[in-house]
């Protein structure tokens, strides 16, 4: 690690001017070891909770709160090996399309709303109406259209999911410096260049915040979507089993659902380090200045 | 006039005239008249106080803003747009260099948005990095180099496409003074092995002497050419052997006087 940093050419040179006598390989290295031990601690604090509801739970008889060695195989026979495989391919497939169709969107109609300043000023008050409007509102509406099959909980993520990230692109545009805007025509872009090389690596920052934001929505509006109407889903298992007063079912539903939320999350985080490599890299160096 | 060179001038300001519209109506106006010619290879440079309409006159040199009067030639036609014959430096180089790229990356990019072809980049690239003294550092991102590294950056992404005129906005004011010497010194140089035209803007007198063949004065805003001075000192120049120059601290007076009367 630290020899590979050190092998950047001209990263290991003393930063004049600013911080003689600090430099960048050393810093990559604290900011490992911090990232490292970030990690260690949240992944004891997450064995401990476990560890305290598994023995907690273990000599539980009530049927509402049954023990977590029970979850846990309840949830290998249903989820991993057993019939509610389907429910967690279909949850996952709306979700996965969904979220792709408002994520792509949201960077689409956000930077051509910024390039179209007069559409932008008209729209703007709308976008923020809909932005603030409870999603799950719209169900009854978008199923009236779309009816209750895969189609409507696609509508419905994508719809819910692509506020954050569009007004996020919007404000993350509006919000680049008018020097790399100069720079950007000073080495003779093209206005389609301009955009897709300088504007938007430049407010990617904020469009990364926007996409996290409409991860999370977009898995809130996948369950909702589930228990509303339909027949498939890990939402709606969930439902049918507590609706069936299988429990163990409910909890296992549940558990799912955490460890999608879990790995959807994760999955984000080590596709967001790699992206902004540059823009964590940079911040920490401003700091130090 | 130094200079009644045969060719055409490589950029031509005619009363020119810049105001930026205010809040309330009407126009605060940076630039009032300003007229004046720079010859090809020559070194130009521009002082005048803060806020005398420096930047705003690079602007309208570059083509990145347009006069409210008055005309801006480059090579004889007027501006319209930044032209692939010029090069642009800005004084913040932490806003100007692109940070999701490497140094490399910049350079490629201005290279690209010319229309470079691909095979020949690389070697573009390694050129311009080579004449900054950069040669090592393509793989590093600019923020990860010092000030004076990261304004060479600038001006090799600035050289990479060969321009005719390059011009530079206090390129040198945000490093400290040892650096800045070094800075003055490398594009001194890299001027000589370009042969490009340059059009430096300054606050700093004894700067603009050191580098210049004529030192245009800016009155304090809004923004008139209030004097042209040639500097007849020789070439090439030294840190330490030029500034000792008895014409050297002449210049140095004169300049200082118009600056201050003020
Ligand atoms: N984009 C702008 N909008 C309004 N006023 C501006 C703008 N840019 C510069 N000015 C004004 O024009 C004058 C000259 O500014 P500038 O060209 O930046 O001067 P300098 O570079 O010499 O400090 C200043 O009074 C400044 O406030
Ligand atoms: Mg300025």
């Amino acid at each position: 690690m630290r020899g590979e940093a050190d092998a950047e050419p001209g990263a290991g040179r003393a930063r004049a001017g600013t911080a003689p006598a600090s430099t960048a390989p050393a810093s990559t290295v604290r900011a490992a070891s911090r990232v490292a031990g970030r990690a260690a601690t949240r992944a004891w604090l997450f064995a401990a909770l476990i560890g305290a509801w598994w023995a907690w739970s273990a000599g539980s008889t009530s049927v509402y709160f049954p023990p977590l060695a029970k979850i846990v195989r309840t949830l290998w026979a249903q989820w991993a090996v057993g019939p509610a495989r389907a429910q967690l391919g279909s949850s996952l497939e709306h979700l996965v399309l969904g979220y792709a169709i408002a994520g792509l969107a949201g960077i689409g109609i956000g930077a051509l709303l910024w390039s179209l300043r007069y559409l932008r000023e008209a729209t703007s008050p709308y976008l923020y109406f809909l932005y603030v409007l409870p999603a799950p509102v719209l169900v009854p509406a978008v199923i009236t259209v779309f009816g209750i099959g895969a189609a409507m909980k696609v509508v419905i993520i994508a719809f819910a999911a692509v506020w954050p990230t569009l007004l996020n692109t919007l404000d993350g545009m509006r919000g680049v410096d008018a020097v790399k805007l100069d720079t950007a025509r000073a080495l003779g872009m093209s206005g389609a260049r301009r955009t897709l090389a300088v504007v938007l690596p430049a407010a990617a920052p904020q469009v990364v915040a926007g996409l996290r934001n409409s991860l999370q929505v977009s898995i809130i509006l996948m369950v909702v979507s589930e228990w509303v109407a339909s027949t498939g889903g890990i939402g709606y298992y969930i439902v049918t089993a507590q609706e069936s007063f299988d429990y163990l079912g409910m909890w296992s539903g549940i558990l799912m659902l955490a460890i999608v939320g879990g790995a959807a999350n994760l999955l984000f985080v080590l596709a967001e380090n790699r992206l902004l490599y540059w823009h964590y890299g940079a911040r920490a160096v401003e700091g130090r200045a | 006039m130094m200079g009644q060179a045969p060719q055409p001038p490589v950029v031509a300001l005619k009363g020119v005239r810049k105001g930026y519209p205010l809040r309330g109506g009407g126009q605060r106006l940076a630039l009032a008249d300003v007229t004046f010619d720079v010859a090809r290879g020559e070194f130009a440079c521009v002082v005048g106080p803060s806020g005398a309409g420096k930047t705003t006159l690079l602007r309208c040199l570059a083509g990145l803003a347009m006069p409210t009067s008055g005309t801006v030639e480059f090579e004889g036609t007027p501006l319209r747009q930044v032209p692939a014959g010029v090069g642009v430096v800005f004084q913040d180089y932490g806003r100007s260099l692109f940070p999701w790229l490497t140094v490399r990356g910049n350079v490629d990019l201005a290279l690209k948005a010319r229309g470079v072809a691909r095979d020949s980049r690389p070697a573009r690239i390694a050129e311009v990095l080579a004449s900054v003294g950069l040669a090592d550092a393509g793989r590093s991102y600019p923020w990860q180099l010092s000030g004076g590294m990261q304004q060479r950056v600038a001006i090799a992404r600035a050289l990479a496409c060969r321009p005719d005129l390059l011009l530079m906005d206090e390129p040198f004011a945000s490093v400290d003074a040892q650096t800045r010497f070094g800075l003055e010194d490398l594009i001194l140089r890299v001027r000589e092995e370009f042969g490009v035209t340059v059009v430096f803007v300054t606050h700093d007198i004894d700067e603009a002497v050191y580098l210049a063949d004529r030192v245009i004065v800016l009155s304090a805003s809004p923004g008139v050419v209030s004097e042209v001075i040639d500097i007849a000192l020789p070439r090439p120049r030294d840190q330490v052997a030029t500034k000792r120059d008895e014409t050297f601290a002449a210049y140095r007076e004169h300049l200082l006087g118009l600056v201050m009367t003020r």
